[in-house]
């Protein structure tokens, strides 16, 4: 099917792709935003929540912060390998970072079983709901971002599509920013 | 002879897109990805809501003037249907009715058109968006036959009532109805993604910003809105949902949680949202009344500012819905200067359209009345919320009648009125037919009139005392008295949706056996009259696609033999 004329103009002078993407992001700044608004004033108005925050596993959380940031310089790599219109490099760029999600998600659940399975479970308490609401609806976003990033990178394999590397490429970066924003609040914060 | 010539190639042109592009036959209509009929499932899923939606009210206002009687057509109400069916007259009014005919059927079928484009920049994001919206509506209609019944929880779900099921009684309604907004809310987040970019990079060649007409804008701008304030209310409704679902304790302060805090996530958004379905009902009214008035538009940057303005505003006023919830009296002097404050941009709004009738030549068409009277309910709905936004008068008036007679003089106008102003004034490019006027008329005073008579009477019990959300009044010695209001706003609302046939009727006579319409019955200035009613797929032939040489309100230039100037005209 024909793409309309709608798509290929370009009246703001920004790819279409790209101004969708970050409006999409600005979407998402607001739901993590209450989220973790709810969760600060939460946490000012209850101190003692600090004895379950120090039960979390900072260097688990570190690890994990070093392996998407990881992620993220490879995503870069597959975005400038895309702008040379090299597809193959994109993808095997991409194919890393996903690797460095699944390598997150593992960890993750490794973690969570562990904390599980001494009874910190998401009834425990407070602290431990919005732990596992805020880092799972991230998890959600990190599944969602490596799935997405497989059908781009078996495209951009074929040369097809390349423009869609960066546009995944900014969504990834949101997703890391956002677990910087929950490492400190819920790792480092004791 | 140009124009013949354009029509023959046209028609080649529309012949040919039909048999190479897109489903056939049936699958046309449910899988296309064409803006156009993507805004018709819209607009007839949002009607059938909206007739959904008026059917409830009368069931429980039957029940109000008359209790304990078996209402025809749906028998004697139950203290837990009563409540299921005040919530999800609400929810279903407000998120099934108002958003997807306002936003997502106009902005639909209006935006690619009037900025002279051939659709959506994703066409089948916008399919997907209707599709999970549609998805919402089969989720709610479902959630009416569970067992325990439909939600009854009131359409502003507040916990610890809407989390836990030993209070609502309707466990699995209430999910069904919590998951139904959270989708409904991912449809039009797609969606308004769309129509965002859409507007940004879309435009015809030659249109400046202001150079569009004020209903994209307002549409686009209520989509920004919706936006920014929904995602607070997506984290609270995951919440909410663990609550409900497997026992956390976000709203429960038994066990440290809050429930004043799903207030704050609701109304955040709740606030905003009145002007999210407001603000495209304002670019409705506008672009009708310049049409009539064969004016002008007065002010049209000050119209775009004002709708920015008071959208910004809509974030700080979110706490005057809980004056009585016990927030710091400080706090409650802020949010009443804030909300008193919103009522500057929402009077601009009201003189500009005032002014733009000012010395022009008005043509009383059924358009016409629609908007004009958009203008006068209005104005009750916007003068009585100042009594609501001041906290002092609102701690007696909270929670009585005169706070919903006050949101149905703004929501009415609104979802009902707006919406008819704009299905008439674009009826004949939707269907290629005109209208019968006659009847629109008579089908226009059967709506007002007692439309009027409903919430009147409605103020008065709400200055007398009378709470809302109660099954029988017959119960409060007090309030028995005031009977025949309640029986006068019945009747009234009986005769409103009895007229409401003329309107179908109206419709399906029109459809069928209505006079030819032609490319521009209105004589009006905006792109989308520049081609065939019905526009064909594309809109317009692709190498023959509207350029954009003026703003889209310049009627009645002086010097000029015809009263208007469309757009695609070089001087």
């Amino acid at each position: 099917m024909e793409k309309p004329l709608a798509t290929l103009r370009s009246a703001t002078g920004v790819p279409t792709g790209r101004l969708a993407v970050w409006w999409l992001l600005a979407s998402e700044v607001v739901i993590f935003g209450g989220l973790l608004g709810a969760y600060l004033m939460f946490r000012l108005g209850h101190p003692e929540w600090a004895n379950a925050a120090a039960v979390t596993n900072t260097w688990i959380g570190a690890t994990n912060t070093f392996v998407l940031l990881t992620s993220s310089f490879t995503a870069v790599l597959a975005h400038q390998a895309a702008e040379k219109g090299d597809g193959v490099k994109a993808a095997n760029y991409l194919f890393m970072t996903i690797g460095g999600a699944l390598l997150f998600l593992i960890i993750k659940s490794f973690e969570w079983y562990y904390e599980i399975s001494h009874g910190y479970t998401i009834t425990a308490n407070g602290f431990w709901s919005f732990y596992y609401t805020a880092a799972g609806i991230h998890a959600a976003h990190v599944i969602a971002g490596a799935i997405i990033m497989g059908f781009i990178a078996v495209a951009a394999r074929k040369g097809k599509e390349l423009q869609r590397v960066e546009l995944v490429g900014i969504y990834w970066h949101f997703v890391d920013v956002v677990w910087i924003f929950l490492f400190p609040l819920l790792y480092i914060a004791k | 002879m140009a124009q013949a010539a354009t029509e023959i190639h046209h028609e080649a042109h529309g012949h040919d897109a039909h048999a190479h592009h897109g489903p056939q036959g049936i699958l046309k209509y449910i899988w296309s990805t064409d803006h156009k009929m993507i805004a018709m499932q819209y607009l007839f899923t949002g009607m059938f809501m909206g007739i959904v939606g008026g059917f409830m009210a009368y069931v429980f206002r039957m029940q109000l003037a008359f209790p304990g009687v078996s209402v025809p057509l749906f028998g004697v109400v139950s203290p837990g249907e009563y409540n299921a069916l005040v919530t999800n007259h609400g929810s279903i009014m407000i998120f099934w009715v108002a958003m997807p005919v306002l936003i997502a059927a106009f902005g639909n079928y209006l935006i690619p058109l009037m900025i002279g484009a051939d659709d959506m920049v994703f066409p089948r994001i916008n399919r997907l968006s209707f599709q999970i919206f549609l998805v919402s509506v089969l989720m709610i209609l479902a959630s009416l036959f569970v067992s325990g019944g439909g939600f009854g929880g009131a359409w502003t779900s507040y916990p610890p009532l809407s989390a836990q099921s030993q209070y609502n009684l309707t466990s699995i309604g209430a999910t069904m109805w919590l998951i139904a907004v959270a989708l409904e809310f991912v449809a039009f987040l797609l969606g308004g993604i769309n129509f965002i970019v859409t507007l940004m990079n879309a435009r015809a060649p030659g249109m400046k910003a202001y150079d569009i007409p004020v209903v994209a804008w307002m549409i686009v701008i209520a989509s920004i809105l919706f936006m920014l304030s929904v995602g607070p209310l997506i984290a609270g409704a995951i919440m909410l949902l663990f609550d409900q679902t497997i026992g956390t304790g976000f709203f429960d302060p038994a066990r440290g949680g809050d429930p004043i805090l799903w207030q704050h996530l609701f109304w955040f958004f709740g606030h905003p949202e009145v002007y999210v379905v407001l603000l495209p009902a304002v670019g409705i009214v506008i672009d009708i009344v310049a049409t009539f008035a064969r004016k002008k538009l007065f002010g049209y940057k000050i119209m775009i500012f004002t709708a920015v303005a008071t959208g910004v505003l809509s974030f700080f006023v979110w706490a005057h819905h809980q004056f009585i919830a016990g927030i710091d009296p400080r706090m409650a002097n802020i949010f009443t200067v804030t909300t008193l404050l919103i009522s500057v941009p929402i009077a601009e709004l009201l003189f500009v359209m005032i002014a733009t009738l000012y010395g022009g030549n008005i043509k009383l068409n059924t358009p016409m009345l629609w908007a004009l009277s958009f203008i006068a309910e209005f104005l009750i709905g916007g003068v009585t919320g100042i009594f609501l936004g001041a906290s002092g008068a609102d701690i007696y008036l909270h929670d009585t009648y005169f706070v919903l007679a006050h949101f149905h003089y703004t929501f009415f106008p609104i979802a009902i009125i707006g919406t008819f102003a704009g299905f008439t004034y674009w009826f004949p490019k939707m269907f290629g037919k005109m209208m019968d006027d006659r009847l629109g008329k008579i089908h226009f005073w059967g709506t007002i009139i007692p439309f009027n008579m409903i919430f009147i009477p409605l103020f008065v019990l709400g200055l007398g005392g009378q709470h809302r959300r109660i099954y029988n009044f017959q119960n409060f010695p007090e309030l028995a008295a005031m009977q025949p209001f309640r029986v006068l706003a019945t009747v009234s609302l009986i005769i409103m949706l009895l007229f409401q046939l003329v309107f179908f009727w109206n419709c399906i006579k029109s459809w069928r056996g209505g006079a030819k319409a032609g490319r521009n019955p209105w004589k009006a200035n905006t792109l989308e009259w520049t081609t065939e009613s019905p526009p064909p797929h594309g809109n317009w032939p692709r190498d023959a696609m509207p350029r954009v040489y003026r703003g889209p309100y310049e009627y009645s230039v002086p010097g000029r033999e015809d009263d208007y100037w469309p757009q695609n005209l070089p001087s």
